[in-house]
């Protein structure tokens, strides 16, 4: 386990002394900030718009950050060529992969509790209401489905060698997870076969990212989720999380590492 | 002396994936044996084989036969690495990190304790002449104090073996001198030190033994004062001779 930490700890290292991360909070905070200060529609509510906003600002800094931050971990590591002397220490590949993902995981995580301290700043001293376990759920949720991302953007990095071309790749499939996963199903019934046989098995096959997002429950005050259903949420996550790093494994276990 | 690295029959193919499959043999059965205690210099020209052996005894490139051994242990076990240390051929470590910072991240691998990681890192930043850039990000350092980095990185678990892959590529001559100095300085400490290199002046200033390969063959392996005398010449006389390389006077 010290291994995987040691990892994971120049992973959150980086995170911090780079640039895009602060670029990313600037950028979201100041959006928010000029948001806040427009009279949207002389309604009185006006803080919905901001909430809706910044939150959806948060769920795209948050991927980007994740997604940048994984696809280049391993490609920087073959470029510079520092897995040599680490993996010529007693560092098997599993641990490399484990420990590139928890600091990448835990350098998101890190990420979004800073968005959302910001978020809840912002909107607790407009409203005066600060309703923590709802913060607190969406911080898991999204978090847990970043784990997803990640792993999904480590699988990828190992295929392709380009993080650029990996960060695109997943930025494209992810955007389209979440934007039409959760109505494949509803797309395939008005279909004929074989199109609709293909299309319940993507449904059926992709992660549901979507399930993660309960932005609207934050931004309309709709309550909190219930707790089984973080629950299921959370072991789903860990599900794909493990497939899609069991892939990554197999995939690096045999790649030749020619110095 | 007992037997710290040996490779028995190893032989290595690599299949090209591109528009016509071609097999290409990169180790033809090399049988080496270094024993503890010695600095062992593998020579060879370039494309020769040099850096395929050593990515097999790494575990970086798995032998298509044969078998490598580090201390007995198969190299395809992780635990066979847990008392060497591995200076690669011009790495660019992780330049957000300081000097210091790094072997603190390579002590944490070998799970060393914070007392005696501390110590170990003052003792090998002293010992590299890295001592007032400890706390400089990498990123500022220059190409040899790079490879300066990279040799006490190689130290942090106070290994038995040292493999070496062309230590001084690249450097100037002040930045190989001292490179020459720390090799020079952990054979006298008993290190036995594993390096590839194309400099023969000094191989033969620090070599006990070496091996001479060509493409993927062993062609001589021997003390350097036996090479030196069968073949009444200097070390690259000699190497040249193994390889059977002719000079434009010779033919």
């Amino acid at each position: 386990m010290n291994t995987i930490w040691a990892l994971a700890g120049v992973v959150i290292k980086e995170l911090y002394r780079r640039k895009d991360f602060y670029v990313l909070f600037v950028l979201t905070a100041l959006i928010t900030i000029a948001a806040g200060m427009v009279n949207f529609f002389h309604d009185p509510k006006i803080v919905r718009y901001v909430k809706d906003i910044c939150m959806l600002l948060i769920w795209v800094s948050a991927l980007v950050i994740a997604l940048i931050t994984t696809a280049r971990q391993i490609p920087a590591e073959r470029e510079s060529r520092t897995i040599f002397p680490l993996l010529a220490k007693p560092v098997t590949r599993w641990q490399f992969i484990l420990g590139k993902f928890l600091g990448c995981w835990l350098a998101s995580g890190i990420a979004l509790l800073v968005f959302y301290i910001f978020f809840a700043i912002i909107t607790g001293s407009r409203e005066q209401n600060w309703p923590w376990l709802t913060y607190l759920q969406a911080i898991w949720l999204q978090w847990a489905m970043l784990a997803m991302v990640i792993a999904l953007a480590l699988l990828g990095s190992i295929i392709s060698a380009a993080p650029s071309s990996t960060t695109t790749i997943c930025f494209i499939a992810i955007a389209g997870i979440l934007l039409v996963g959760g109505h494949l199903n509803t797309v395939a019934l008005n279909q004929s076969q074989p199109l609709q046989t293909i299309f319940y098995t993507i449904y059926f096959l992709i992660p549901h990212l979507e399930w993660f997002d309960i932005r609207d429950r934050v931004v309309y005050d709709w309550g909190l989720v219930s707790w089984l259903d973080c629950v299921l949420a959370t072991l789903y996550a860990a599900a794909y999380t493990g497939l899609f790093l069991l892939l990554t494994w197999i995939g690096f276990r045999r790649k030749s590492l020619n110095t | 002396m007992s037997v710290i690295l040996k490779t028995e029959k190893l032989r290595v193919e690599f299949t090209s994936h591109e528009f016509r499959q071609t097999k290409k043999v990169a180790l033809v059965n090399l049988d080496m044996e270094v024993n503890t205690g010695e600095v062992f210099g593998f020579l060879g020209p370039n494309g020769a084989g040099k850096t395929t052996a050593i990515n097999v005894l790494l575990g970086f490139v798995p032998p298509t036969r044969g078998a490598a051994y580090l201390f007995g242990i198969d190299v395809r076990q992780p635990i066979a690495r847990q008392r060497i240390g591995y200076l690669p051929e011009m790495t660019y470590y992780y330049k957000f990190l300081t000097a210091e910072e790094l072997l603190r991240f390579y002590a944490k691998i070998f799970g060393l304790p914070r007392m005696e990681a501390d110590h170990r890192i003052d003792r090998l930043l002293k010992l590299v002449e890295l001592e007032p850039a400890r706390k400089r990000p990498i990123k500022s350092y220059s190409k040899g104090m790079q490879q300066r980095v990279g040799l006490a990185q190689a130290l942090i678990n106070n290994p038995d073996l040292l493999i070496l892959d062309e230590p001084t590529s690249g450097l100037d001559p002040l930045g190989r001198m001292k490179v020459r100095e720390i090799i020079q300085r952990l054979k006298n400490e008993g290190k036995t030190v594993f390096f590839s290199s194309h400099e023969l002046g000094e191989v033969e200033t620090v070599c006990d033994r070496v091996a001479i390969i060509n493409q993927g063959e062993l062609k001589a392996s021997g003390r350097v004062s036996d090479l030196v005398a069968q073949h009444h010449a200097n070390l690259e006389k000699a190497f040249l001779d193994i390889i059977g390389y002719q000079t434009q006077s010779a033919s």
